[in-house]
């Protein structure tokens, strides 16, 4: 039997690592084929082989049973394969019709001929149901949209073989759904399609086949109808998951963060939160539960002191900081997980032990009259790096050669330690591996029972849903809901993080 | 993952090496090629330093400005700031060192040389202070606003010189002995060199940058801004201030290495035409010496010890000292282009280790 794409024995190797050692990849014709691995396991190098963007060190292609060599993208387009890429590559100026032709326009009398090239885009899109309008402007319609314009890209350029980069990261749980339908139409119309996930969910949703790999390893290829969600998690992290769950009783204590009538402009001087009002206990995980956008970062930052706050007021442990310094809100009691690790969270140049002092660095016992005190900072390190299991050789390494697993613990670390009365967690756990998500939800869960507030904002509706006790659902910046996970379910969410209230009203 | 990181320390030290290395070998092809004989004119500087007590008196006169001006421009880059303002920091460091040696010359020494030093340090410090204060209010980028500076800083202090402290010769008048820090110790100990007490003030400089940067908190706060303004920002530093401070910080340094030409080497001030160049070569300095307060105290000696031989090299070799220029600009090229080099380093090994 011949294979859409076959991938024979590819080793890929860097500087310093293996990152492809002997995978073999077999995609059947007309399957839904997951590629499934954590972050690091090699998932992307594979496809950057099979796309042309590197040139395996040994190994063979064959697609569609025909041996096949890739220098550039572009021998992997005339091939029939295309790739939808994570982050969009879209003009937003340019209408939906002008991007898709873009680098291979339909010409009359050596003219562009838009008419023709929007005939085409409508064609395809009515063939595999994707309902994208060709004469909008990008910059006008939803993200599920544009990663439909980036699947007609593929289309449009003849591709049988699809490839999906972590095609969900960006999008709501009902554009989710949408998705999974227009792969299997794809399927339905010949295509063979290869996702690649670290999400367990949409593998049995979505998927036929699945290919598990590890450290640049082939673990198994196993059909989905064979296996459980269980067993895959198990085959890509090497060992048994446990999955931690909010168990410990929900006994609210005394308001720790009230946010009041809270207006905040974004730097385009809109108002993105308007008017928000939000209260969040001790002794409970509140989750903010909303698409990208939504006016999550800006909440987080009016709070943490990093953006001024145009109207209302935010309280810690009763004490109002509204537009105090940052300096001041961390003493009142904050401790923040920021989004972006690298950029906001760390020193990468610095070394763990200067990073785990980031915000106390001054203050006794890691410092005596202005003079730091290193062997104090460097015994600090040493037991943090222990207790919160950061792989590293010493506490002198940079945080800049950490795998940002280890980097997000760094940052738990700091910041659990220093007790702070509310906690915010922003996207603790993004790009991590079930190995380090699983452990920094537990240290989420035990500040909780330690009778701290913990703010949790997230995309991952699942970490939402396990986490907290109470959920309250951001929709263009304000809080349009608040809902008890108990009582709710994904489809609940996702209706109201598109803006709907229960009931099927507008908000 | 450990040996890695050694690999990247040693290349890092490795590079200015090579680079000295090559910008010799180079100098030595170009004397070649004009007819000169390139061991005769290196032989003759390593001697003229090593074993001529005046030369090497010399050499470390000329090294007491460039250190200070180098460590100016590391403790500037230290906190991601860019500081050519140097050169400006250091002549209004000379004139305020000068006229305050002047003025207050009636002073007994105790009191006089120290004031004199400090006024040098606190005119550079002004001076960076400015365009500090213009970068963390309206964001005016420091590279702009201090070489502005050096401007103001040379025609400013012409304009003092003439029409406040104008003596003959186009320049201020001597300062009085008290405030010297010039040695008939030190002259006689190297046969009458220029040499001066001014290497005490360096080596308390350079103890200085490096407690400051990684012994005290606010070291420790410049540092994490210089990496990450973002991520300082969001540990609740106040970037601002540390932008002016690092600035002023790096202004005491240049305007104490011109205290040390007022006082040590020249004893005065003339009116200058034309910038000194310390400045600039300070830059050269710091970028050699890794922006580390040991590795721009080797840089300085380099520097200086090729500008002082160059002169033997001249009456020795009969090689313009001119080449000499050459030479530095061709180091400095070469750790400009690191990256290369790093290239070069990581091919020829990793052959190695093939074979």
């Amino acid at each position: 039997m011949s294979y859409a794409i076959e991938m024979r024995h590819i080793r890929k190797e860097f500087p310093g690592i293996v990152a492809n050692d002997d995978i073999t990849l077999q995609v059947e014709e007309g399957e839904i084929h997951a590629l499934f691995g954590e972050n690091g396991a090699g998932k992307s190098t594979l496809m950057n082989v099979l796309f042309g963007l590197y040139q395996p060190d040994q190994g063979e292609i064959y697609v569609h049973g025909k041996k096949a060599v890739i220098h550039d993208p572009n021998d992997a387009t005339r091939l029939g394969i295309g790739m939808v890429h994570q982050h969009f590559m879209l003009i937003d100026k340019f209408t939906v019709a002008e991007n898709i032709v873009l680098g291979k326009e339909p010409k009359k009398h050596g003219l562009l001929d838009m008419a023709k090239a929007v005939k085409i885009v409508k064609e395809l899109s009515e063939k595999y149901g994707l309902d994208v309008d060709p004469n909008q402007k990008v910059e006008d319609i939803t993200v599920g949209m544009q990663q439909r314009v980036e699947i007609l890209k593929t289309l449009y350029r003849g591709s049988d073989i699809l490839i999906f980069d972590e095609p969900t990261a960006v999008l709501t749980p009902l554009e989710i759904q949408e998705l999974i339908v227009i792969m299997k139409r794809l399927v339905k119309e010949g295509k063979s399609i290869i996702l690649i996930t670290h999400k367990l969910k949409e593998i049995f949703e979505a998927c036929d086949r699945c290919t598990v790999i590890r450290r640049g390893k082939n673990i198994d290829s196993v059909a989905i109808s064979d296996t459980n969600p269980s067993e895959l998690a198990s085959m890509m992290v090497g060992r048994k998951v446990n999955v931690q769950v909010n168990d410990a009783p929900y006994e609210p204590k005394e308001k720790v963060l009230e946010v009041d009538h809270l207006t905040v402009l974004d730097s385009r001087k809109v108002n993105v939160i308007k008017e928000l009002n939000l209260t969040v206990h001790g002794g409970e995980i509140l989750g903010i539960a909303g698409v990208d956008g939504n006016g999550q970062t800006e909440l987080i930052e009016a709070i943490a002191g990093l953006r001024k706050v145009k109207n209302g007021r935010i309280k810690i442990n009763g004490q109002d900081v509204t537009n105090q310094k940052t300096r001041k809100i961390i003493e009142a009691g904050l401790g923040y997980i920021p989004e972006d690790r690298q950029k906001h969270g760390l020193v990468l140049d610095f070394s763990i032990g200067e990073n785990m002092v980031l915000q106390t660095y001054y203050k006794k016992p890691y410092a005596q009259l202005g003079i730091l005190q290193n062997k104090v900072i460097t015994k600090k390190a040493k037991q943090l790096i222990q207790e919160f299991d950061v792989r590293t050789p010493s506490e002198k390494t940079l945080a800049r050669s950490l795998s940002g697993g280890n980097q997000q613990k760094v940052i738990v670390a700091r910041e659990v330690d220093r007790s702070p009365e509310l906690l915010i967690a922003a996207q603790p756990t993004r790009g991590l591996d079930i190995g380090a998500i699983e452990f920094i939800h537990g240290k989420l869960i035990d500040e909780k029972k330690k009778g701290k507030a913990v703010l949790l904002v997230s995309f991952e509706l699942d970490e939402i849903l396990r986490l907290s006790d109470r959920i309250a659902v951001i929709y263009e910046g304000n809080i349009i809901d608040i809902v008890n996970p108990k009582e709710t379910d994904e489809n609940e969410l996702g209706l109201l993080m598109a803006g709907r209230k229960k009931g099927g009203n507008q908000a | 993952m450990i040996g890695f990181l050694k690999k990247i320390n040693w290349m890092t030290l490795l590079i200015p090496i090579v680079s000295v290395i090559l910008g010799l070998l180079c100098g030595a092809v170009i004397m070649l090629i004009i007819g000169y004989n390139p061991l005769l004119a290196y032989q003759s500087i390593v001697e003229s330093i090593f074993l001529q007590p005046y030369y090497g008196g010399e050499t470390i006169r000329a090294m007491i400005p460039l250190v200070l001006a180098g460590l100016a421009v590391a403790f500037a880059f230290r906190t991601g700031l860019f500081n050519i303002g140097v050169e400006g920091q250091l002549m209004v460091g000379w004139l305020a060192s000068v006229a305050c040696a002047i003025i207050f010359g009636h002073l007994p020494r105790v009191l006089l040389l120290p004031m004199s030093i400090i006024a040098g340090g606190a005119a550079g410090a002004l001076w960076g202070y400015i365009p500090g204060l213009l970068k963390a209010k309206f964001k005016v980028h420091e590279v702009i606003s201090t070489i502005m500076m050096n401007y103001i800083a040379l025609y400013t202090t012409a304009y003092i010189i003439k029409n406040f402290l104008y003596h003959e010769g186009e320049r201020t008048p001597t300062i009085p002995a008290s405030a010297s820090l010039a040695s008939n110790f030190l002259a006689n100990l190297t046969q009458g060199s220029r040499l001066h007490w001014g290497f005490i003030v360096v080596i308390i400089a350079v103890i200085a940058m490096w407690y400051i940067l990684w012994k005290t908190t606010k070291g420790y706060e410049l540092r994490a801004v210089g990496f990450s303004p973002d991520a300082s920002k969001y540990a609740g530093m106040n970037v601002s201030r540390n932008i002016v401070l690092s600035l002023t910080i790096s202004g005491i340094f240049a305007g104490l290495g011109g205290a040390m030409e007022g006082l040590g080497t020249y004893q005065y001030m003339t009116i200058n035409s034309a910038f000194t160049g310390i400045g600039f070569n300070g830059i050269a300095v710091a970028l050699l010496g890794l922006n580390s307060p040991i590795g721009v105290v080797f840089a300085g000696a380099l520097f200086a010890g090729l500008q002082t031989g160059g002169l033997t090299m001249q009456s020795v070799a009969g090689v313009p000292v001119e080449l000499i220029q050459i030479i530095i600009a061709l180091i400095i090229f070469f750790v400009g282009s690191s990256y290369v080099i790093k290239w070069a380093i990581e091919r020829l090994s990793r052959k190695g280790h093939k074979k």
